[in-house]
């Protein structure tokens, strides 16, 4: 125990040679590159979280300030919008005045157009293919745009569509000036950077590191970050981040996991975690022949679970699920929540036919790993076990987690998903349209969309098109709600639980407010000695 | 020599060739495909079908790889699909840290093990004979990632000595060789090091201990001759085959490092390899392993040549 202490005291001895100025925030990612910094960056949720909401602004922006509610959507480049009373496919953006980009020029309504183009005119001359990958499936609602004049934009969508906000979250805001001034090529403006955001990105290497330093001069005074600096680490391996952190050499690390979490703590580092909008289900095939067209069946497997245990077996790091959306969204409204109660799963089997001696059978797809996915295989055996309990008899198959995003996009039927009625996936659930829309509705089937179940419900779709359609915010929650207690009175899915997107913190680390999102503010942060 | 030499040069193209065969069939084989990789999770099935057309994926994969070939020879190895930056640009920057690394490894290990090797070829059937050789087995058993993991949580985690990751304080972009930095390289170096110490030692002893019971030896100490003659003797016999053995051993700290620069987040050529198996980015991949390909053939004939300059035996058969 003496030589523990002993050790211990060795290591902080050797962390506090390496401390590096007060000020300085180096953080271990869990990417291995540094996303695309010209823009529209890869790398799913932290390339946004690390390199869009820094160095660039977007349209409109998540409420990033409190870590007690839901994020909720902001004014950001443009200060407000509203939709044509007579026209609901016309919005008017009006754009905030007076923001500059890092290289001095102004954001107006054109150079929103020209980011526009960038992604959806495939013969602009700033066209980029890769940044057009990333942001092109995120807008798909805009049907024309134009800039009416310096400070209004005009966009027209393809139909009357109140999610338009939410997909312009999406779009970070590359800058015309500096592109022109840089030869009209984006490899040159990937080496010197200029958006709108609060931070300014100085230098970056790939697969190594990128810096970025405050704007002083950013518009939202409040957003301006009290950092000297923000040094960002790829750090793919789990437990290379962990050993960064305990050795001084990064002050934060994303992820850090399940089995670390305990020693990270009693070593005195901060382990913050909130509820946000990722939920871990069971997709349940709809497809004709797929057992859980039966209401009995899917409500059996949504009673059979275990989600505490589950909870237990996660060291703690999850919030079971009561429903599809995380308890306490503002969507969540009031719907029959779901509970553990195996006497009636078995009641309801019976009801439909199978037993414990006669079993459902049928085939889950789960993958062996993946991003958002936690630790998908005993998480999934114990699922197994659970359904097994109540007369079903469940054939797990793993699958490579590219190949599980293929038959998810190809659909319950096609052979990708080699006859499972279930596919277990974890959902970005932040905006109406990934958390019901693509899920549910009928015309989004595969290949159009990802509705991987084939669900079609005419009820159901009545209700997406009245919240794509209600413009009204508090009036469009109300059929979010409605649409969630349906989800899950009907158990379409089966609800399982929910990630609470850990990250630890050395203890030198203040100031940091987790918001309820998928994406952070790192302006408020700051470090003591 | 020279007509050797053209021989040896002219066997690299079929080689080259298939390597490059067989790497682009294994990531077709492999599931998932390059665009999926790359797109955000959400998109549907319609735009990658749209997007593999911009990229040129739609094509059948002999016209594809028709396509690479010709590019190759061209001396253009295409840009990466995930970043977009050019291919060569990627493997240049990502080489020379790879380089540091394999020699930082292959001198620590080809050092200890010629020692040990040579010592344990001595006292052959010894106490110390069978220490070295269970080190060397150990040394070759025990998984080298793992070993990285173990020296970083004694060496860094608990210590505090040596850092865990990266390298160097400011990226490889400010490598220099002053204690700062060479401190980023002994964890991965010495992890590295252990499998090519272990294989040399175990060569070594076997080639010492046999040269040393030839009757050339025998009749070296009836003639009287010192141990320190005998030994430079032994020495010759030795080297070329000891250096083939080393040869292939740096061929594969070169490309085999994907591991160790993992677990190090050492951005080297295995870590680029890492991130494009993971993106399914086929230029990157194609590109990173026909370089490393090439290397291994490279160090071969090297390896080759001054083997022939040591023993003209090997020219003559």
């Amino acid at each position: 125990m003496r030589l523990h202490r002993l050790l211990c005291s060795l290591a902080f001895a050797g962390a506090s040679l390496t401390v590096h100025a007060q000020g300085t925030l180096r953080v271990g990612m869990t990417a291995a590159d540094i996303p695309i910094v010209t823009g529209q960056p890869d790398q799913g949720g932290e390339g946004q979280r690390f390199l869009a909401y820094t160095a660039y602004d977007a349209l409109v922006h998540w409420d990033f300030s409190s870590a007690d509610k839901p994020s909720t959507l902001v004014p950001g480049l443009a200060a407000s919008w509203k939709v044509d009373d007579k026209d609901r496919t016309k919005w008017t953006f009006t754009i905030r005045k007076g923001v500059k980009y890092h290289d001095g020029s102004e954001f107006k309504a054109q150079a929103a157009v020209w980011n526009f183009d960038k992604l959806l005119k495939s013969d602009a001359p700033q066209y980029d293919s890769k940044q057009a990958a990333q942001g092109r499936s995120r807008i798909p609602a805009i049907k024309t745009y134009r800039a009416i004049d310096d400070y209004t934009l005009e966009i027209v969508t393809n139909e009357p569509d109140a999610f338009l906000p939410y997909q312009l979250t999406w779009i970070p805001m590359s800058s015309p000036a500096n592109w022109e001034k840089v030869g009209k090529s984006w490899e040159a403006y990937a080496k010197s950077v200029s958006g709108t955001g609060p931070w300014k990105l100085v230098s970056w290497t790939p697969r190594e590191r990128a810096e970025l330093v405050p704007n002083k001069a950013y518009w939202d005074p409040k957003r301006v970050p009290k950092l000297d600096r923000m040094i960002l680490l790829p750090l793919p391996e789990p437990s290379t981040r962990v050993a960064a952190l305990r050795s001084g050499q990064v002050d934060w690390i994303e992820a850090p996991p399940g089995d670390a979490v305990p020693g990270l703590k009693a070593a005195g580092f901060q382990i913050i975690t909130n509820v946000y909008p990722h939920n871990w289900v069971w997709h349940l095939s709809r497809a004709e022949g797929s057992p859980f067209n039966d209401v009995r069946v899917r409500k059996a497997a949504n009673l059979a679970i275990d989600r505490e245990g589950l909870n237990k077996l996660l060291g703690g790091l999850s919030i079971p699920a009561k429903g599809f959306m995380p308890p306490g969204h503002e969507w969540f409204g009031k719907p029959e929540a779901l509970r553990y109660d195996p006497a009636a799963a078995r009641k309801l089997m019976a009801e439909a036919g199978y037993t414990k001696e006669k079993p459902l059978a049928f085939k889950a797809i789960v993958p062996s790993s993946g991003s958002g996915m936690m630790q998908p295989l005993p998480m999934n055996e114990l699922v197994q076990q659970n359904l097994n309990e109540v007369g079903f008899k469940v054939e797990l198959e793993a699958m490579e987690w590219n190949t599980i995003i293929n038959a998810w996009r190809a659909g319950a039927k096609a052979p990708g998903s080699r006859g499972a009625a279930a596919m277990n996936y974890s959902y970005f659930i932040q905006d109406p349209f990934t958390a019901f829309t693509r899920h549910l509705q009928s015309d989004l089937i595969a290949p159009k969309g990802t509705n991987w179940g084939y669900y079609n419900d005419k009820a159901m779709d009545d209700l997406l098109l009245k919240a794509k359609t209600t413009f009204e915010p508090k009036e469009q929650t109300r059929v979010l709600q409605q649409i969630h207690e349906k989800f899950v009175n009907d158990a379409l899915f089966l609800a399982i639980t929910h990630d609470v997107n850990p990250r630890a913190l050395s203890p030198k680390v203040q100031g940091f407010v987790q918001a309820q999102n998928w994406f952070q503010d790192f302006s408020p942060v700051y470090m003591t000695k | 020599m020279i007509a050797y030499l053209l021989k040896r040069l002219g066997l690299v193209i079929p080689i080259a060739l298939a390597v490059s065969v067989v790497c682009f069939a294994l990531v077709y084989l492999a599931p998932g495909d390059p665009l999926s990789a790359v797109v955000p999770s959400d998109a549907s099935k319609e735009m990658v079908e749209e997007l593999k057309k911009e990229y040129g994926f739609d094509k059948p994969i002999p016209v594809q790889y028709a396509v690479w070939l010709g590019r190759t020879l061209q001396g253009n190895l295409g840009q990466s699909i995930a970043t977009g930056r050019p291919v060569a640009t990627e493997i240049g920057s990502a080489i020379g840290n790879t380089l540091i690394l394999a020699f930082a490894a292959s001198l620590v290990g080809f050092t200890l093990g010629a020692v040990l090797g040579t010592i344990a070829g001595y006292f052959s059937g010894s106490w110390i004979d069978k220490a070295v050789s269970a080190i060397a087995v150990a040394g070759v058993s025990v998984p080298h990632y793992w070993l990285g993991m173990v020296l970083v949580i004694v060496f860094s985690v608990i210590l505090g000595w040596l850092p865990a990751m990266g390298a160097g304080p400011g990226g490889s972009g400010e490598w220099t060789w002053d204690a700062e930095h060479l401190k980023h390289l002994v964890l991965p170096a010495f992890a590295l090091s252990v499998i090519p110490t272990s294989i040399v030692t175990r060569t070594l002893r076997a080639l010492v201990a046999d040269t040393l019971s030839k009757e050339f030896v025998i009749a070296l100490v009836a003639k009287g001759l010192g141990q320190g003659a005998i030994f430079m003797h032994v020495v010759k016999n030795v080297a070329p085959t000891a250096l083939a053995v080393m040869g292939v051993q740096l061929g594969y700290l070169m490309g085999g490092s994907i591991l160790i620069e993992t677990v190090f987040s050492w951005p080297g050529t295995g870590f680029l390899l890492n991130t494009a198996i993971f993106q399914r980015d086929v230029p990157l991949l194609q590109g990173t392993i026909l370089v490393l390909a090439m290397f291994f053939v490279g160090l071969n004939l090297i390896v080759d040549l001054v083997q022939t300059a040591l023993d003209p035996r090997i020219r003559r058969t």
